[in-house]
């Protein structure tokens, strides 16, 4: 980048050319979160029995796990994308929004993680 | 030595929250990122303190249950009820908007207003169902 003309100024500081890529993941989340964040929703409603027993029970057969499982990596990898935008809104310093995003995906790989692990514990343990 | 590094002029930046009148629109835009970081910083860490409680056992499914049960804990929940509903609500909202309908002034106050308003509605509907069955 140089520092003499405006132009030299802003000269390869355009458009990053894939920020579509980010939209449209953040429209096929939502999409996943939808019909996922329904379905446990309604399982939760109808539900009366909140014992430890009925709610294992339920997670442990393979359609809700499968269901689980799916809302797990939608949520995360969708609140990855909006955390990103919050950050790259909010932090001005680079160095501090490197930092910030940097920690954000280590976190919500981690997170997703262990929601896997527990949903396979749940599935594939014994009832 | 000739100092020729022009200092660089202050560049006009976009009018912000502070330039705008308030309407509709801006509200619900706003919304939607209040409850979609709220339910990431916040829903989240419930899910997996859930999913966790379910996998290790009763024991620790009994403390979630418990803190899940008592007043602060149903706050909690019924607040991340009304950030998925409303949350869901204005993404559909987004969806229409995604397809370069629903710009008219009119329409786009309206369902700015429906939206939270119908989350609303359902968050009460649903713990009304869950509180008193």
């Amino acid at each position: 980048m140089g520092n003499g003309t405006e132009l030299g100024r802003v000269r390869a500081l355009g458009s990053a050319h894939s920020g579509a890529h980010h939209w449209l993941l953040q429209r096929y989340t939502a999409i996943g979160n939808l019909f996922a964040g329904l379905f446990l929703l309604f399982s939760l409603i109808l539900t009366t029995d909140f014992s430890f027993k009925a709610i294992h029970d339920w997670l442990h057969a393979p359609l809700p796990a499968l269901i689980a499982g799916l809302f797990v990596i939608s949520t995360f990898w969708h609140a990855r994308l909006g955390l990103q935008v919050l950050a790259e809104d909010y932090v001005k310093d680079n160095a501090n929004k490197f930092a910030v995003i940097a920690a954000l995906n280590l976190s919500t790989f981690a997170g997703a993680a262990f929601g896997l692990l527990s949903v396979a514990r749940i599935a594939l343990g014994g009832a | 030595m000739a100092q020729i590094e022009a200092k660089p002029a202050a560049r006009p930046l976009s009018p912000h929250l502070s330039i705008w009148r308030w309407g509709p629109a801006m509200f619900v835009s706003i919304l939607h990122r209040v409850t979609g970081d709220g339910m990431a910083l916040v829903g989240l860490p419930v899910l997996l303190w859930w999913l966790y409680a379910v996998a290790a056992g009763p024991v620790p499914y009994a403390i979630f249950a418990g803190h899940a049960g008592a007043w602060y804990g149903k706050l909690v929940l019924i607040g991340l009820t009304y950030a998925f509903l409303s949350h869901m609500a204005s993404g559909l909202r987004h969806f229409v908007l995604d397809t370069g309908a629903g710009y008219e002034l009119k329409n786009n106050a309206l369902w700015s207003i429906l939206t939270p308003v119908l989350a609303l509605s359902a968050t009460v509907a649903v713990w009304v169902f869950i509180l008193l069955r």
